[in-house]
């Protein structure tokens, strides 16, 4: 009875462990089926419409509308220094540094993690999977590896698209509603964002988020308990644990590029 | 049963043990399936009839004991030899499992496209005959949503023939069924086996139907054997248990209630803790 406490937490440690491992082996298992992908990339791109394409309209208007906020904020700042003209390298840089591969990944975890994650739930627990394994087909490489390198390959382009409407959004409100001068606007972006050290570390954070999200959701899918109440809460997993992660990553990344 | 020869055995299987957490499941089991045959294996609810195809099938492994299939020894094949052994399998899901997003006609063409390299209209040809031979021929474009219960277990029947099988594993392929589809099921597992040389394994807990079209009958009991024999060998069998299986006795050997302290000292408890 004391150490019931105890014993409940070590069980509980013990599990994490175990499920981290099994995560682990499926992402190796996934990654064996790279030959499958490439030999039918049918399969690929049928899955980067399905995570990408389909989540071009809310990764499109979240974007504008962040752009937006961030141009009234920007100016609202700027403007108290005589500042307003470097408005649009503020929003070029926020959005391409953070904003746009943290949200776009958010976004892409509440739209395709989690449909990805009930699709392989469900397909566990109507016997789908057990059907393709008993038709020797490998339900990892067949189903599970084409969404994987779907969803990475998706991922920053959504991200990439999410900072430009985002700067567009900018453009309006600093520009169009506000009055910024526009030949400011763009120069100012232009010679401050600099390729590798904003572009391409942006793009790495979005490629290494993809892969987050995307392992997170097909894991969670794959090991659900194959009944109602387990695809829900393997649902809800996917997206929270997707969502700390690619937070908690996002600091990591920033120090390692950005840190001195 | 009478010893057979090696060769008329395509499933043989030795001191089984499997458990699962804390239950037995299979303590000490050894059947042989012999080929051509539909062979029955039946038993209450929870006696691991499920379990026993997907270890037959290596989906699951056992604690101990060997189970062979057509002279291979399934618990020693790594998964390349597992899947080609699985290639000459079917097996017929409870559910049907069907792929939801594909229709009829796909759903039979998928392992044929997975494992073949025919050409379109040969493959066209082959899902049409397939599905000719269950009696949806004409449901070609439904989607797995639009079928009955006993419509998609058709499919999936097509489907587990698509490779021309060995041999075909069952499992409760009647229950819930209305008695038209009921029928049609177990006329076509019948002649499906005999039609195609097929050797079938039937798990089920519907004594009627299942006894009426099986050669061979396994009755199983909290992890072992407790009969085994031709039908008339089954219904001839006097002994408690079997008895009340065949017969669908409420209560006998195996309990009505499920294992409990005594009645009226668990109404006087207080009661669970919440």
């Amino acid at each position: 009875m004391r150490f019931e406490g105890l014993a409940r937490l070590g069980r509980g440690v013990i599990g994490a462990l175990e499920r981290l491992g099994r995560a682990h082996l499926l992402l190796l298992a996934i990654l064996g089926g790279t030959g499958e992908v490439l030999r039918r990339p049918r399969l690929l791109f049928d899955q980067i419409y399905n995570l990408g394409v389909l989540s071009l309209l809310i990764v499109g208007v979240s974007g504008l509308f962040v752009g937006m906020v961030l141009g009234l904020q920007g100016y609202y700042v700027l403007q108290q220094f005589g500042a307003e003209e470097s408005l649009g390298i503020m929003v070029a840089a926020s959005l391409v540094r953070e904003l746009g591969p943290v949200v776009a990944a958010l976004l892409v975890a509440g739209r395709a993690g989690s449909s990805l994650t009930a699709e392989i739930g469900l397909m566990k627990a109507t016997e789908q999977l057990s059907g393709l394994e008993m038709m020797a087909v490998d339900p990892v490489r067949r189903i599970l590896a084409p969404r994987f390198y779907g969803g990475v390959i998706a991922m920053p382009l959504l991200a990439a698209i999410f900072s430009a409407v985002g700067v567009l959004g900018g453009y309006f409100v600093g520009v169009g509603l506000l009055g910024v001068d526009e030949g400011a606007f763009w120069s100012q972006m232009q010679a401050k964002v600099d390729f590798q050290e904003d572009i391409l570390n942006g793009v790495i954070k979005s490629l290494v988020f993809g892969i987050a999200v995307t392992w997170i959701a097909l894991f969670q899918g794959y090991d659900t308990v194959p009944t109602s109440l387990g695809v829900s809460r393997s649902t809800t997993r996917s997206v929270v644990h997707a969502a700390l992660l690619v937070l908690g990553l996002d600091f990591v990344l920033t120090a390692l590029m950005f840190g001195d | 049963m009478s010893v057979e020869s090696d060769r008329d055995v395509l499933v043989r299987i030795r001191g089984l043990h499997f458990r699962r957490g804390p239950r037995v499941i299979f303590d000490d089991l050894s059947l042989d399936i012999l080929r051509g045959s539909v062979t029955a294996v039946m038993g209450p609810s929870g006696t691991g009839k499920t379990t026993l195809l997907k270890l037959i099938t290596g989906q699951l492994r056992p604690d101990a004991g060997s189970i062979e299939v057509d002279g291979e020894d399934v618990l020693r094949l790594d998964k390349a030899g597992l899947y080609r052994l699985r290639r000459r399998m079917g097996m017929l899901f409870q559910s049907g499992a069907l792929l939801t997003d594909l229709d009829v006609f796909e759903n039979v063409a998928y392992p044929l496209r997975e494992h073949t390299d025919l050409n379109e209209s040969m493959l066209r040809k082959l899902v049409l005959l397939k599905l000719e031979a269950v009696g949806l021929r004409g449901a070609r474009d439904l989607m797995p949503s639009q079928l009955s219960g006993g419509m998609a277990r058709r499919v999936a029947l097509a489907r587990a023939i698509a490779l021309d099988p060995m041999m075909i594993l069952y499992d409760e392929p009647f229950t819930g069924q209305d008695p038209i589809s009921l029928g049609m099921l177990v006329s076509l597992v019948r002649q499906l086996n005999d039609a195609a040389g097929m050797t079938s394994i039937l798990v089920s807990h519907d004594v009627q139907e299942t006894a009426s079209i099986a050669d061979y009958l396994y009755i199983l009991s909290q992890g072992r054997i407790i009969a085994q024999g031709t039908r008339e060998q089954i219904e001839g069998d006097d002994s408690e248990p079997v008895r009340q299986f065949m017969d669908g006795l409420p209560d006998g050997p195996v309990h009505f209630h499920y294992p409990a302290s005594p009645l009226d000292e668990d109404l006087r408890s207080p009661g669970r803790r919440r």
